[in-house]
């Protein structure tokens, strides 16, 4: 690896090594407010690499390698290295890591508690969150949310938000524009502009939040909100983990600890302002 | 015909979870999760060290929730020890 460079999201530290220096040079663009100590060891590695020597010149395309390897992965077109380094971190953590219950969910906090989103890709929750994050709350992550399972406490990943498609508009009016990286068009997951979020989520990104609402949102359709049964939340949730059948016992703890320990609803919403009044409304009434 | 017999898991084996209307059990010797409902938890939590059969549950289950023991709780009862014995959480004795 000709290049690398050292990333701190949250309790990961990412070693990320790269064939090019576009890449890496976007991504500590990125993340040049995060704290970055380079004596501390990585817990995962990420590689962008080029499959053949002379592809790093000639129409480079970057595959992604790292401590755990998806087979299938595509290779990306360099113009989209920033793309594949994100994907690489994703990867790595939702194969790898151990240390908390991984949800695919996003999160946001206020006074120490916490709400955790979970959805599908699509399912409108990163929008959400990054909306929430330029309010008054302190975004926590948009793609994942660790639980601590000796405490039951939620940990923050704030990674760069990945905007997708319409919400790259939606944020991009919101927001310093030195906050935004650059436009990747077309990519296989659409258009895609990550955010730097706000200094406060990546000054308190080791402060842990008291989980109290959780949420299932549906970007589109009428409004509604369907309490959800502890059992359901459950289900869904161990299917929303990269890592609960590895945890084994301590998943299930954790996992259990949490869907009885805050009430769930699923939601759906027409469009952005009415759901963050809806996580508004469920938060004043689960906090009282 | 003889009615087969189960044997409930060791009391160390299984953590089971009430979570509304589905419980949570967690095997330990298999590390896997289930999900179950209503009357699994019941019929667990009816068994002994000693092995049973289905009349026998029904009968303690009718005591218990003021059921009727005779008919279909017997038949309902060994259906349902057949799909725990399917998924590992009782054995055949």
């Amino acid at each position: 690896m000709r290049r690398s460079t050292r990333i701190a999201v949250g309790p990961v530290q990412f070693r990320v090594g790269s064939d090019w220096a576009a890449p890496v040079a976007a991504l500590d663009r990125l993340y040049a407010a995060y704290p970055n100590d380079p004596a501390r060891p990585a817990d995962a590695t990420v590689r962008l690499f080029a499959a053949r020597p002379w592809r790093r010149w000639l129409r480079p395309s970057v595959h992604i390698g790292g401590d755990y390897v998806v087979p299938d992965a595509l290779p990306l077109p360099l113009s989209m290295g920033l793309l594949a380094a994100e994907m690489g971190m994703n990867l790595q953590v939702a194969l790898g890591w151990r240390r908390h219950l991984l949800l695919h969910a996003s999160a946001v906090a206020r006074d120490g508690r916490a709400v955790i989103m979970s959805g599908v890709s699509g399912s409108g929750k990163s929008t959400l969150a990054a909306l929430l994050g330029e309010g008054d709350w302190r975004l926590m992550g948009d793609e994942f949310t660790l639980i601590a399972p000796d405490s039951g406490d939620a940990f923050a990943f704030p990674r760069a938000v990945s905007l997708k498609n319409q919400a790259i508009a939606e944020l991009a009016g919101r927001v310093e524009p030195e906050r935004l990286g650059p436009l990747l068009a077309g990519t296989p997951k659409g258009d895609i502009r990550h955010l730097v979020p706000r200094a406060n989520a990546i000054e308190a990104m080791h402060e842990p939040a008291r989980p109290a609402l959780l949420l299932f949102p549906r970007f589109g359709g009428d409004m509604a909100i369907e309490p959800m049964g502890a059992g359901e939340a459950f289900v869904r949730l161990t299917e929303a983990s990269t890592n609960y059948i590895a945890l084994g016992e301590a998943g299930f703890d954790a996992l259990t600890r949490l869907v009885r320990e805050m009430p769930a609803f699923a939601i759906a919403y027409p469009d952005s302002a009415s759901g963050m009044a809806l996580v508004e409304d469920l938060w004043a009434e689960a906090v009282r | 015909m003889i009615e087969p017999r189960y044997r409930a898991a060791p009391p160390e084996a299984l953590r089971v979870e009430p979570l509304g209307d589905l419980t949570a059990i967690f095997d330990r010797r298999s590390v896997q999760t289930h999900l179950v409902v209503s009357p699994m938890p019941e019929i667990l939590a009816a068994m002994d060290d000693e092995p049973c059969d289905a009349a026998t549950l029904a009968a303690r289950l009718a005591a218990e929730f003021e059921v009727e023991a005779e008919g279909d709780v017997g038949a309902i009862v060994a259906e349902r020890l057949h799909e725990l014995a399917a998924l590992g959480l009782v054995a055949p004795a």
